[in-house]
């Protein structure tokens, strides 16, 4: 059976969706960066996919921003969860409500 | 690909892109001048002048023809040098504004000044990108450096929680962003915004065009803090430091929806937009005034003003014509001008500098005949954000509404100026508290107010040169609105037929 | 015009569903046998001695995080340093240079900020 695009968009779409519902059902913040980068990842597939279907290179030069974005994306996500923990010794993003009404 | 001569248009494009590079640079030495001389006082100084320095440089590029520099990287020409002009004016004013209050909360480091520019350059390629790959880098450059600019006052509970709720949201939306661009880009095969309603003509990915446009909005939305995505705007505006909260709210709004401008214009096929757009735009401008409304906090109310204020221009890109854009331009200069003056006042207006994120309105009864500057320029700054004539409020909402009736839009532009007279009700609040109520009334008044600092001079001419710059646009808005109109008419209009 | 649609609904719910099944079938489909040996940390090895929570330097963090701009950053060099020769055959190799000199100075401001500010410094 021959791999077509198809078959990456939709492997790339499936994993898009785990990490949506990933942030959407987790409450640990590392584990929402997480699938944050899932998220990145999963769309770094579809590029990559379509930039070879389609002999064009443009695809493949976003990928390499993406990584570098999704790098300091981590970083800078990972100390403000650092100073948060420092703060209030847990990472549950529940117990993040200091702003109501 | 040939690669012959591939740098013989380096200097001509240092040149178009001169603005832009210069900040870049002088924000790389800051962080040099910050290593070596730990929070020297010259470093917002030095910003500020490239800042002023580019701001002049665009103001004689504003009536250049359109073109492209970087290998259609990045457009050039009037609409570029515009969109940078509202962005170094918003990053220009907020980092005077910034100095005096940074020092206040002690938080006063060198690399905060360059992490503005950072910012800022990121909004400069953001709002004049021509290419997808350059629209992610400039939007990402930008809001990398926002949560840490929200995050900035560390110690404090309620501003790093605020950097965390912006940072996953905005993290989250990016995802979303990207893969609106992924599919744009599997269904037209180009990246370049010129060239992709004619590679969609080619192909027949509708279906993922589509979804890919889908996608790319709620990105662009986000951003701009419209509903039903504007849930993140409220906790960080309160969080963040009160001036850069000045900056985040007018800047980021100016460039991304100058971004979504070319989106709109340049690179996707018109009239299916009005409706989402107009729903859109209804949603925005009912859920920011009704619930600025309630608020009792001054940054969270200017907060969801501005949320309504994205309403507004979302209104002028519904009518989806020439003229409605350059209203919408408009709109985001005088918006910018109105808002930074806005915020200003309640950071000089803040006790310790950090009661921002508590302090309530009650507590500022009759600071208007104490603090007469504040008072006074807080009076033209909501009048202006109500849309008072002859104030340059009322020729921003003129701006991006005569175009929407023209559209056809009548229900939307009467809901407009219905949610309009709503916002009244709360900007007037303010000054009747400013300047009808005394300390006497309200008991937590009288207790702090005692504490307010010195006007520092920096601020206080920021403060005159906001309210001179709105009385401008209020009376003779007629220059600006034929400058921004000229980007979308004439023989060069059609900037989706770039060579 | 809203049947071009149908395939996207449909590819939409099936990737929905298809996350959804897998993150609840291997709940329900896995056999649970738990038994003294399985539950521990390490199945064949060494017994875990102590907490696992226990507290260390945030300095770890600070250097990873170090770690891992700076070698992201990298990967634009590949392709750069993929596509050398052909620079260098169009006669471009000054330009190229430069560009990528200029990349290395920007990454240097930040390896030269990391020191100063004593980001690189243990103890």
């Amino acid at each position: 059976m021959e791999i077509t695009l198809n078959w990456y968009l939709s492997l790339s779409a499936v994993l898009f969706v785990i990490g949506v519902l990933g942030v959407l059902m987790r409450r640990n913040a590392i584990v929402i960066l997480m699938s944050v980068e899932l998220m990145l990842n999963a769309v770094n597939l579809t590029l990559v996919a379509l930039s070879q279907a389609m002999g064009d290179v443009a695809g493949q030069i976003l990928v390499f921003f993406v990584m570098a974005v999704a790098a300091a994306e981590a970083a800078i996500g990972l100390a403000i969860i650092i100073a948060l923990f420092r703060k209030k010794v847990t990472v549950d993003v529940n117990e993040f409500h200091l702003f109501k009404y | 690909m040939d690669l012959t001569n591939i740098y013989a248009s380096l200097p001509a494009d240092l040149v178009a892109t001169f603005s832009m590079v210069l900040v870049a640079l002088v924000a790389l030495a800051l962080v040099v001048w910050d290593a070596f001389r730990n929070n020297a006082p010259g470093i917002p100084w030095a910003g500020v002048v490239a800042l002023g320095v580019a701001i002049v440089w665009e103001l004689f590029a504003l009536g250049d023809a359109p073109g492209t520099a970087w290998y259609g990287m990045v457009r050039t020409g009037g609409f570029a040098a515009f969109v940078n002009i509202v962005v170094l004016i918003g990053a220009l004013l907020s980092i005077i504004l910034s100095v005096p209050y940074l020092r206040e909360i002690r938080h006063a480091h060198g690399e905060v000044y360059a992490i503005i520019l950072f910012a800022t350059v990121g909004m400069m390629l953001l709002g004049t990108a021509n290419n997808l790959v350059a629209v992610f880098v400039g939007l990402e450059t930008m809001s990398i450096s926002l949560y840490i600019l929200t995050g900035l006052v560390r110690e404090d509970e309620g501003a790093t929680e605020s950097a965390l709720k912006y940072f996953l949201l905005g993290a989250f939306s990016t995802g979303f962003f990207l893969y609106g661009i992924a599919l744009l880009y599997g269904a037209t095969g180009t990246m370049d915004l010129a060239r992709m309603s004619e590679g969609l003509a080619a192909g027949e990915n509708l279906v993922m065009f589509w979804a890919g446009v889908g996608l790319l909005l709620v990105g662009f939305l986000f951003k701009v803090s419209a509903a039903p995505f504007h849930m993140w705007t409220p906790d960080v505006y309160q969080g963040a430091p009160t001036t850069l909260t000045a900056y985040m709210s007018t800047a980021t709004k100016a460039a991304t929806f100058a971004s979504l401008i070319l989106v709109l214009y340049a690179a996707l096929p018109p009239e299916r937009w009005t409706m989402v757009l107009a729903v859109i735009a209804v949603l925005t401008m009912v859920v920011g005034n009704v619930l600025a409304i309630a608020q009792q906090n001054v940054k969270r109310m200017l907060a969801y003003s501005s949320i309504a204020h994205a309403g507004y221009v979302l209104v002028g890109l519904a009518a989806g014509t020439p003229a409605g854009y350059a209203g919408a331009l408009f709109y985001l200069l005088v918006y910018s001008i109105m808002n930074i003056g806005a915020f200003g006042v309640m950071a000089l207006l803040e006790w310790d500098g950090k009661e921002g994120q508590t302090q309530t309105l009650n507590s500022l009864a009759g600071i208007g005949p104490r603090k007469p500057l504040l008072g006074a320029t807080m009076v033209v700054f909501m009048f202006a954000l109500v849309g008072f004539p002859p104030l340059g409020g009322f020729w921003g909402k003129v701006a991006v509404f005569a175009p929407a009736v023209e559209a056809g839009l009548t229900w939307l532009v009467i809901v407009g100026v219905l949610a309009s007279a709503v916002s009244a009700y709360y900007y007037l609040r303010v000054l009747y508290v400013f300047w009808m109520r005394s300390p006497e009334d309200e008991p937590e008044a009288a207790a702090v107010q005692d504490r307010v600092f010195a006007v520092p001079v920096t601020s206080a001419a920021v403060l005159i040169v906001c309210v001179v710059l709105l009385l401008y646009f209020g009376v003779r808005p007629g220059g600006i609105l034929e400058t921004t109109a000229s980007f979308f008419a004439g023989p060069g209009a059609s900037m989706a037929l770039l060579p | 015009m809203l049947t071009d649609f149908v395939p996207l609904f449909l590819m939409m719910a099936l990737a929905l569903g298809l996350a959804l099944s897998l993150l609840k079938l291997h709940q329900l489909l896995g056999p649970k046998r738990p038994n003294l040996i399985k539950t521990a940390a390490y199945e064949s090895g060494m017994d875990p001695i102590g907490t696992a929570r226990e507290r260390y330097s945030v300095k770890f963090y600070l250097v990873a995080m170090i770690f891992i701009v700076f070698d992201v950053e990298v990967v634009f060099l590949y392709p750069w340093a993929v596509s050398f020769r052909d620079f260098l055959a169009a006669d471009a190799g000054l330009g190229v240079m430069m560009v990528v000199s200029f990349f290395i100075l920007v990454l240097g401001i930040g390896l030269l900020y990391d020191i100063k500010k004593g980001g690189l410094e243990f103890e």
